[in-house]
């Protein structure tokens, strides 16, 4: 049972101050989680802290590889112009 | 007919639309402050129209944390080349920051101010944040602290501002009312929680305002920063404004939003246009009949450095701090004689308006005002309060206006450089385009050499170059040139026009 942080990260130390287990570090080229010290926070509050602060959609995943802050769910932006976005460039699709 | 520089008598400003004690140019735009506040901010470049020509500024990328998300920024921030809040090349760590603020010092004497502006939020980052401060205070007691903040944590670090000496705090503020806050901000992180919509703008705006009386309840200088969103916030911001002024923020700054497509925020992929620059300056006008208004604003950078206008943070980048060998007791020595000067200059200039104010007041020159419209100019400068700029070299142009109630600094308009210097000037043509669609309105540039090839397309588009003013002060040089277009009886035309807006 722990999260990860994958390469989307863009390291704003947002989440290391809130983990209640330390489990969060930084790292090159991105903060890690410490897998046998994170607990989900189970116990400690009832939403994940670094979960809960982070900015970036997709950065932290859950133990089975969902992102856990999904396309879309912090800045609004539709996740279908997001894909579109990414796949073709601003200029292409706006 | 010699027109006023300044405002000088307030009691006969026009009613409504741009009352003189908030909006004329520098020293008026000071003028009604109490002297303790003109004391703490008249070298303070961001605070101060007159002093962001001889004063820098700088800011260190040591809080990159944030607490909320807001629709005008895109969290994936890192850009050289880019000039906008939010954007740095490096975040430092507060050793790193403090390095690099002492090389800065000793290198740029003109250096007056210290800024952590994000490019998270600062006080969501309260240790790298502190840490800065304190190490600093310590070691570089000659240079002014200040902080910019999105106010949601304010009230929890009021104590250890006010502890750290820290005089000038900025709060965005883009609303009081919640549900326009619900279409600005996303989410933010409150008590352990990801909160959204209107509840989450609640607590942010209650925050804020809280946060706001605090500070000033403690006599820490306030200005408030907004953003103008068409649609969204633009005709909130008038109450925005008057609700701060009660609660005692001293200056307000209205900023136009930035959204372009490719910064990848939810404003500029979703397609929220930013205001006009004539919808601005409405706006700003509009406010100024109850607050004392900001114009001068860059839209900086986290990490800026130098005057507002210029960036030389490429030559402090960390690896070539590292090389400079800092002796900050023989730079405070250095800096003291560079602020003196200054100063004596400022004097001077404060002395020379002042006569020719009273000249002015003695001759009864204003009585015949009403017969002239007002003109918008451009003006090329590289700092110094005076026209020092090439027309192809500006990156930017400040906006006077020139009326008969005197000259007024309206703001500022950036371009492409027209043309970077030497004989060919590469896509030159579509950059004096842009240029030309930043200048519409105005009716003269003053800069100090305009080329020949700008010459005729300047003229088409009813924009008048001027290079006769070189070297002389800006608003000087705006109030002869108004003069020569009114004996020349270029203003009589539109009369009715400046009637109205009277």
């Amino acid at each position: 049972m722990a999260f990860e942080i994958i390469e989307s990260c863009v390291n704003c130390y947002a989440c290391e101050p809130l983990c209640p287990n330390q489990a969060i570090y930084a790292a090159s080229p991105h903060f890690m989680i410490a897998e046998e010290k994170c607990t989900e926070c189970i116990g400690d509050h009832i939403d994940a802290q670094c979960v809960s602060i982070c900015p970036i959609e997709g950065a932290i995943l859950d133990e089975m590889g969902v992102a856990l802050n999904a396309p879309g769910s912090l800045t609004g932006i539709p996740p279908e112009l997001l894909a579109k976005i990414d796949q073709q460039g601003t200029a292409a699709v706006l | 007919m010699e027109l006023p520089v300044l405002n000088a008598s307030q009691d006969s400003a026009p009613q409504g639309g741009c009352a003189s004690h908030s909006c004329g140019s520098t020293d008026d735009q000071m003028d009604h402050l109490p002297e303790s506040i003109r004391q703490k901010i008249y070298n303070h470049p961001c605070y101060s129209e007159q002093a962001h020509h001889y004063f820098a500024r700088m800011h260190v990328a040591v809080a990159p944390a944030c607490n909320i998300q807001c629709n005008y920024c895109n969290r994936k921030y890192d850009c050289a080349n880019e000039s906008r809040p939010g954007v740095v090349s490096e975040v430092m760590s507060p050793e790193q920051a403090v390095k690099k603020v002492m090389a800065v010092a000793a290198t740029i004497p003109q250096m007056t101010v210290l800024g952590i502006a994000g490019p998270g939020d600062p006080l969501a980052n309260p240790e790298r944040t502190f840490q800065t401060f304190r190490e600093l205070s310590e070691k570089a007691p000659d240079i002014k602290l200040c902080v910019s903040t999105n106010g949601l944590t304010l009230p929890d670090c009021v104590d250890e501002l006010a502890k750290h000496n820290i005089d000038h705090v900025t709060i965005t503020i883009n609303c009081v009312d919640p549900d326009v806050g619900a279409k600005i901000y996303p989410w933010i992180f409150w008590k352990n929680q990801r909160l959204r919509g209107r509840e989450a703008a609640e607590i942010l705006i209650a925050q804020q305002q809280k946060g706001l009386e605090m500070l000033t309840a403690r006599g820490i200088l306030v200005k408030v920063n907004s953003v103008m969103i068409p649609g969204v916030n633009d005709e909130h911001l008038a109450e925005v404004s008057r609700v701060v002024k009660a609660k005692g923020a001293f200056l307000h700054n209205v900023m136009p939003l930035i959204a372009e497509a490719e910064h990848g925020t939810y404003y500029g992929v979703m397609g929220q246009r930013g205001p006009t620059h004539e919808e601005l300056q409405k706006l700003q006008d509009a406010c100024a009949g109850d607050m004392n208004m900001m114009r001068h604003c860059r839209q900086c950078r986290a990490d800026a450095v130098g005057l507002l206008g210029e960036d030389r943070g490429q030559e402090f980048t960390m690896d070539k701090i590292e090389a400079m060998e800092i002796d900050y007791e023989a730079a405070m020595v250095k800096r003291a004689e560079v602020h003196a000067q200054i100063e004596r200059e400022l004097a001077i200039k404060e002395q020379a308006k002042t006569a020719k104010a009273e000249l002015i007041a003695i001759q009864g020159l204003k009585s015949d005002k009403s017969a002239t419209r007002p003109v918008l100019m451009a003006v090329a400068t590289k700092g110094g309060g005076v026209i020092n700029e090439h027309f192809g070299h500006a990156s930017e142009f400040l906006i006077y206006e020139a009326s008969p109630e005197g000259v007024r600094f309206i703001g500022h308009r950036k371009t492409t450089p027209y043309c970077e210097g030497g004989d060919t000037c590469g896509d030159g043509e579509s950059a004096l385009d842009q240029t030309l669609r930043i200048l519409k309105g105005c009716e003269v540039v003053l800069c100090s050499k305009v080329g020949y090839e700008p010459w005729q397309p300047l003229e088409a588009a009813g924009i008048a170059p001027n290079g006769e003013h070189a070297m002389e002060p800006i608003e000087e040089a705006v109030a002869a040139v108004y003069e020569e277009m009114r004996s020349a009886g270029k203003l009589v035309e539109a009369t009715e026009t400046a009637q109205k807006a009277a």
